[in-house]
C-alpha cells in the first residue's frame, strides 16, 4: 500500500486524467443532490419549519392544506387527546402578489400563512394586516415595509420583516394573522372560505415523554376524521415531493453508476499496463491481497481529492448564485454522502482488476526481457 | 511450523534438485520443459546455466526459485524441502530465501534507489530500521552510495543492474538466481557486471545460478550446466 501511495504521490500525472474526471462526475453529483435539497427546501420550507411535533389534516385531504378542514369541536377534541400539550391552527392561500415598484403583469407567486405557533425562526403573530415575508421574496423586489397587494382582490398585507427557509411550493411564504389570512381568503377564494375558528389544519405540540407516534394514532382514533403526520412524514406526504426525489434520485443513481464504470475502466487499463510490474513484486515475495489492496487505496485517494475539489466547487457555485434564481442547497451531508457514494463506487470498480491481479504470475517476470 | 521460517542450514547445499520433471498441458499434449533434472549447487558456488531458447533453463530458474512446482522430483534450497509447499508457503520462501535479479533488472519506476532495496522489506519481514541500514550498507558496497537517491532512470545500465543486485541480497538468501544478467548489456559492461556478481556472491558466500546463453560469460563462473530440451548435461 506504501509503495501505491509512493506511485500516486510521485507520479500524480498519471492520475491526472482519472482525477478530473472524477472531479466532474462528483461535482455533478453535488450539484444534482443540491437542486434536489434545494428543491425539497422551496416545496417544504414552511412544514419543516414548524416547531410542532404532529400535523393533523381532515381525513380525505391527502395531507394538502386546500382540501383539509379542521372544525372547532374537532380541534377541541384533539385538545383532549392525552399527550397533546398544544394546538395551533394554521391555513394558507397561494396567490400572486402585486410588488410595489414591478410592473402591473410582474407579479410574485407568494403563500401566505395565518398561523397561531410560530415556526422556527418565524416571530410570534404579527399585527392584523402585516406579514413576516420569506427571503426568497428579495429575488421579487420586495422590501421592508412594502405594501403587498394579493389576488385578484388586490388585498393589502404589509411586509413588516423578513425570515429564512420557509418557501412553500416553491412560492415565498408570508406569515400572517389568522384574521389576515382569512380576510385574503375570503377576498381572493370565495369558495374556499372557512368560517371564524375554522382552519384548515393544526400544529400539534406534544407533552415531553408523550410518544409522537401514540399521539397520533390517539388523535386519529379520537376525532374519527382526520388524519395525523409527523412533521417528517407531512413533508414526504406533500404531493410531488417524494416524486421530485424519485426522479433526482435516479439520476443522482446511473451518475453513481458511471463513476464506478470509469474507475473500472481506468484501474483496469493501469492493471494492464503494470502486469510486468506486479509479476516482479509477486516474485519477490507480494501477496496478491497486497497488491490489491494498493490499487484500492489509490483510487480511494483518487476519489477523495476528486471529492474535496468537487465539494470546494459545489460550496462555491452555492454562493455565487443568486437566491432565487436556482434552488440550489449544498450542505455538508450533502457533500459528505455523495463523497462515500464515489468511494463505495471506487471500491467496486476497482474489484473488477482484482481477478487481472490474481491472475498475474510471477513466473512471468523470469525469461522476460520486456 | 513452516520450514521457510527455520534458520538456514549454512552447511547444506545451497540448492538440490532430484529427478524434477516439469510438465505443461497444452491443449491435449504434454510439453515436457524439465526431464527428470538433477542438479546441487554447494552453498558458496557459482553455477552458469547455459542453454538455448526454449531449452528449459527458465523453467528450472522458476522451480529453484519457488516460482513453479515441480510435476515430479525433489526440490531443497538451503536445507528446506519445497516440493510440497503450497502457493503461500512458497510466497513466503521467496521473500525470504532467495534472491532474484530478473533479464531486464525491473527496478519499481517511481522508487529511488534504496527504495527498491526496501521493498523486498516491505513486502516480507517488515524489519524498519534493521532494512534500511542493510540498504545502506549494501549501496556502500555496491559503490551507489551517493546515488541511493536516485530513480531508476537517473542511473546508467551497470548501476542498475547493482541496484537489482542490491535487492536480491536485501534478504540475505542462501541462492540468488540470475536470469540473463549481461544480455542488455554491451561486451565490456557485461564483463564488469559478471566480475561484479562474482564478487559480491564469493564475498558474501552466497550461492547463484546464472541463467545465460552467452558461453563467453561463463568463466566468470566456477562450472557451467547446459541444458538442452529439458535435460541437464553437466559439463
Amino acid at each position: 500500500m506504501k509503495l501505491a501511495l509512493r506511485e500516486l504521490v510521485r507520479r500524480p500525472g498519471r492520475f491526472a486524467t482519472a482525477t478530473v474526471i472524477l472531479t466532474l462526475i462528483a461535482v455533478l453529483l453535488m450539484f444534482l443532490g443540491g437542486l434536489l435539497d434545494g428543491l425539497i427546501r422551496e416545496s417544504t420550507g414552511a412544514i419543516r419549519a414548524q416547531s410542532g411535533d404532529l400535523i393533523v389534516y381532515s381525513d380525505t385531504a391527502q395531507a394538502s392544506f386546500l382540501r383539509s378542514r379542521i372544525e372547532p369541536d374537532t380541534r377541541a377534541t384533539v385538545d383532549a387527546v392525552d399527550g397533546v400539550e398544544r394546538t395551533g391552527g394554521i391555513g394558507v392561500v397561494q396567490l400572486g402578489a402585486r410588488v410595489p415598484g414591478n410592473g402591473p403583469r410582474d407579479l410574485a407567486s407568494v403563500a401566505l400563512f395565518g398561523y397561531e405557533i410560530a415556526p422556527d425562526g418565524v416571530p410570534d403573530v404579527p399585527a392584523d394586516g402585516q406579514a413576516w415575508a420569506d427571503d426568497i421574496l428579495k429575488a421579487d423586489g420586495v422590501e421592508v415595509g412594502d405594501e403587498l397587494l394579493l389576488g385578484p382582490a388586490r388585498s393589502p398585507v404589509t411586509v413588516a420583516g423578513f425570515v429564512s427557509d420557509t418557501p412553500y411550493n416553491s412560492q415565498g411564504s408570508l406569515w400572517a394573522s389568522p384574521a389576515t389570512w382569512r380576510t385574503v381568503l375570503t377576498a381572493n377564494r370565495p369558495d374556499a372560505q372557512l368560517a371564524d375558528d375554522v382552519f384548515q389544519s393544526l400544529i400539534v405540540e406534544v407533552a415531553p415523554g408523550a410518544d409522537v407516534g401514540d399521539v397520533a394514532t390517539a388523535i386519529d382514533a379520537a376525532t374519527g376524521d382526520t388524519e395525523t403526520f409527523t412533521i417528517d412524514d407531512a413533508i414526504n406526504a406533500i404531493p410531488g415531493v417524494e416524486e421530485q426525489q424519485g426522479t433526482f434520485n435516479q439520476i443522482i443513481g446511473v451518475t453513481v453508476v458511471i463513476g464506478l464504470v470509469v474507475i473500472a475502466l481506468f484501474f483496469a487499463l493501469l492493471t494492464v499496463e503494470r502486469t510486468g510490474l506486479y509479476g516482479v513484486l509477486k516474485a519477490l515475495g507480494a501477496r496478491s491481497g497486497t497488491i490489491f489492496a494498493g490499487v484500492v487505496a489509490q483510487a480511494v485517494a483518487v476519489t477523495l481529492v476528486a471529492a474535496v475539489v468537487a465539494g470546494g466547487l459545489a460550496l462555491l457555485l452555492d454562493a455565487v448564485i443568486p437566491p432565487g434564481s436556482i434552488p440550489l442547497l449544498v450542505t455538508p451531508t450533502r457533500i459528505v454522502t455523495s463523497t462515500v457514494l464515489l468511494l463505495v463506487a471506487a471500491i467496486v470498480g476497482c474489484a473488477f482488476s482484482l481477478r487481472r491481479v490474481l491472475r498475474v504470475d510471477p513466473a512471468s517476470a523470469i525469461g522476460s526481457g520486456s | 511450523m513452516s520450514t521457510s521460517s527455520s534458520a538456514p542450514d549454512t552447511s547444506a547445499p545451497a540448492l538440490e534438485m532430484k529427478a524434477v520433471r516439469k510438465v505443461y498441458r497444452m491443449g491435449d499434449a504434454d510439453i515436457i520443459a524439465l526431464d527428470h533434472a538433477s542438479l546441487t549447487v554447494q552453498h558458496d558456488e557459482i553455477v552458469a546455466l547455459v542453454g538455448p531458447s526454449g531449452s528449459g533453463k527458465t523453467t528450472l530458474c522458476s522451480i529453484a526459485g519457488g516460482i513453479l512446482g515441480a510435476t515430479e522430483g525433489r526440490v531443497v534450497v538451503a536445507g528446506d524441502d519445497i516440493t510440497d509447499y503450497d502457493a503461500k508457503q512458497l510466497t513466503k520462501f521467496r521473500q525470504e530465501r532467495v534472491g532474484f535479479v530478473f533479464q531486464s533488472v525491473n527496478l519499481v519506476p517511481f522508487l529511488t534507489a534504496r527504495e527498491n532495496l526496501l521493498v523486498v522489506d516491505e513486502l516480507g519481514r517488515r524489519t524498519g530500521a534493521a532494512a534500511r541500514a542493510r540498504a545502506d550498507q549494501l549501496l556502500e558496497e555496491l559503490g551507489l552510495a551517493d546515488r541511493r537517491n536516485n530513480l531508476p532512470s537517473q542511473l546508467s545500465g551497470g548501476q542498475r543492474q547493482r541496484v537489482a543486485i542490491g535487492r536480491a541480497l536485501m534478504n540475505e538468501p542462501r541462492l540468488v538466481l540470475f536470469d540473463e544478467p549481461t544480455s542488455a548489456l554491451d561486451t565490456q559492461l557485461g564483463e564488469q557486471v559478471m566480475e561484479l556478481i562474482r564478487n559480491e556472491m564469493k564475498s558474501r558466500g552466497t550461492a547463484a545460478i546464472v541463467v545465460t546463453h552467452d558461453e563467453r560469460i561463463t568463466h566468470f563462473c566456477d562450472r557451467s550446466v547446459h541444458i538442452v530440451d529439458g535435460h541437464l548435461d553437466a559439463a
